[in-house]
């Protein structure tokens, strides 16, 4: 029991890495598909920050007293981590409104299989 | 100035450019700022080469020392790889203008400002000496990708870049789980500091996994067969000018950062032999090769069989690597650079054509070859070198891949890859049949010649292809340099 309760942190990291990684293999709809990758990328940050705790470490600020502190670098990086994951779903979130735009759905099964070149290229010809 | 504090311009130019390019108005404004970045970088990079292969060169970011700051650390394999980039960079350009003008319609400011952005993350990726820095920089590069395949015309376009979105992000956060792993482990993020420090917890399960997850996620931006889904819609249905910039850049600079922790973080006797990486990237170099090319002889649509060409020639790559030996690496490095060269030119060649008649069906290519005899022959000559007929940069490096897998006494390896290349042969003469062994069907409209400013780049990749193909001073001195560094001193082989 202790053992599981001590990695406490690493559990959730990978119920929520499966989860997420579930959602975007499965999911046909394109912003669950997003919103698993949010998660997939979430549990990785979990990671890191878990990573950097020190047993007993207070936050790493500097002020009267603290000795001991967490390592603030793991942080730092997941900030940076973090802003990536942001411009990847306002990118994908973008590309889903043009899709919806283009086919009148975001339900991703088989979507342009049966896109003609020649139909496309005429209409493409026609809107200019 | 000295070249060390020149070197990080290479990245830098381009970076700073896309923000002014992104405001600019108008169509030829952007353009010409955007080749002049390209090309200073391109500059700076041919003079980093000569001064990195002498000795590795190494840039504090903000004179914080590494390991604590960000370093670049350019030693004869990246410069090579930088120099390839941005040259690529700066060709594509060359021929883009017309193509984009006519694809991208009103102000091309953004889409300039995009396809910077994409060439510094590449070149970024290729100059850092920080594992996170890798990760960045990838990141940078893949979301302006995203964006730049979804500028495509075809509304598959749109499908092409989402799931090139969704497969990419999936690759670049398995690279990150790795880093986390060696970070935990380590505690550093350094590549220079993670190779010293990494053997006293070699033999831990976490690095292992670090390791698996690394290559995997490069994996997935290399294109290597199973991985490789997202490649041939992102390749067909992108603007013509990101398809040729793309072709040439994007999958080399996965396989040499895959290298660089293979070989440098890693070092050869530690991935080698925790994982059976030999085996597992000789039985998946070997499928793309057959796999890539089998698929490529059956396309309709021609920019879509290039694509499935390139998974077959990203399958030589990594076939050299997995010889783990130091012919097989500078084959590996030989091809990087010669592909490069080589996808350029037909994808430009067949650009060219799209401008013309609108569309990438092999039905419409028919008799071509008298209408636009300029385009096709460059193309022809172009496909020779694929195929790897003597006299072309594709012969140079698929003589020294035979040589090495014959030094591993791999015989069985040289009928495979004359064996694919004779599959090459079959879907470059589909094209070549179809445009001079055919009459131009009546109902199909007729065509001019493509205009000089798509011409002039194409021959001038052709001709490219014919020099690196006799003179091969430069590739091999600089595959084989970027090689050695590779492997390090000393190395001898691997045993399992």
């Amino acid at each position: 029991m202790s053992t599981i309760l001590s990695f406490f942190n690493y559990w959730v990291v990978v119920a929520l890495m499966m989860i997420g990684f579930y959602c975007v293999i499965a999911r046909g709809n394109m912003v669950k598909k997003i919103m698993g990758l949010n998660l997939f990328q979430t549990s990785v940050f979990i990671l890191f920050v878990t990573s950097g705790k020190v047993s007993g470490g207070s936050t790493p600020i500097l002020r009267e007293g603290v000795e001991i502190y967490s390592n603030p670098l793991p942080h730092v990086i997941v900030l940076t981590a973090i802003v990536v994951g942001v411009a990847i779903t306002s990118v994908g979130l973008a590309l889903a409104v043009r899709i919806q735009e283009a086919y009148g759905t975001i339900e991703d099964d088989h979507l342009g299989d049966d896109d003609d070149d020649e139909r496309l290229a005429l209409e493409d010809r026609q809107r200019r | 100035m000295n070249i060390i504090d020149l070197m990080p311009f290479s990245v830098l130019l381009p970076l700073i450019a896309a923000g002014v390019v992104a405001i600019l108005p108008g169509r030829t404004l952007p353009w010409t700022v955007t080749f002049l970045a390209a090309l200073g970088s391109a500059v700076i990079a041919a003079f980093t080469l000569p001064a990195a292969t002498e000795v590795t060169l190494s840039y504090p970011f903000g004179n914080w020392p590494p390991p604590i700051g960000i370093e670049y650390r350019v030693d004869a394999a990246n410069a090579f790889v930088a120099l390839l980039i941005a040259s690529m960079a700066s060709l594509s350009l060359l021929w883009g203008k017309t193509s984009v003008n006519q694809e991208v319609l009103g102000r091309q400011g953004p889409f300039y400002a995009l396809f910077l952005l994409a060439l510094s993350g590449l070149l970024g990726i290729t100059l850092t000496g920080d594992t996170f820095n890798v990760f960045v920089f990838l990141e940078i590069s893949s979301l302006a990708t995203y964006a730049l395949v979804a500028y495509g015309r075809d509304r598959r376009a749109l499908l092409a870049a989402f799931r090139y979105l969704i497969m990419g992000t999936v690759g670049a956060t398995f690279l990150l789980i790795g880093i986390a792993f060696l970070y935990t482990m380590t505690g550093t993020l350094n590549m220079a500091d993670l190779a010293e420090r990494l053997p006293e917890v070699r033999d831990t399960r976490a690095v292992r996994a670090a390791l698996a997850f690394i290559i995997v996620g490069l994996g997935l931006k290399l294109a290597m067969l199973p991985l490789h889904l997202w490649l041939p819609n992102a390749y067909a249905y992108a603007p013509n000018f990101i398809t040729v910039f793309l072709a040439g850049t994007a999958t080399k600079v996965a396989l040499y950062v895959m290298l660089r922790f293979i070989f440098t973080v890693f070092a050869p006797d530690y991935s080698f032999v925790v994982l059976p990486l030999a085996t597992v990237l000789m039985v998946l170099a070997v499928a793309g090769m057959f796999a890539g090319s089998w698929v490529a002889m059956f396309q309709v649509h021609i920019k879509r069989m290039l694509a499935y060409s390139s998974v077959a020639q990203v399958g030589y790559m990594v076939l050299g690597v997995s010889l783990v030996s130091l012919s097989g690496l500078t084959a590996a490095f030989l091809h990087l650079f010669n592909h490069a060269l080589i996808k350029t030119a037909l994808f430009m060649a067949i650009g060219s054509v799209i401008y013309r008649i609108g569309s990438a069906k092999i039905d419409n290519f028919r008799g071509l070859g008298r209408q636009m005899p300029w385009t096709m022959t460059a193309f022809a000559l172009a496909g020779l070198s694929i195929i790897g007929v003597p006299t072309t940069a594709g012969f140079i490096s698929k003589w020294y891949l035979i040589l090495a897998a014959l030094e591993s006494g791999a015989w069985w390896l040289v009928a495979l890859i004359v064996m694919t290349s004779m599959m090459a042969v079959v879907y470059i003469w589909r094209i070549v049949e179809a445009a001079w062994m055919t009459e131009r069907p009546a109902d199909l409209p007729a065509v001019k010649e493509a205009p000089l400013g798509l011409l002039i780049p194409t021959w001038i990749m052709v001709a490219l292809n014919f020099y690196f193909g006799l003179d091969t001073r430069l590739t091999v001195g600089a595959a084989s340099a970027a090689a050695e560094v590779m492997l390090g001193p000393g190395f001898s082989g691997v045993s399992p």
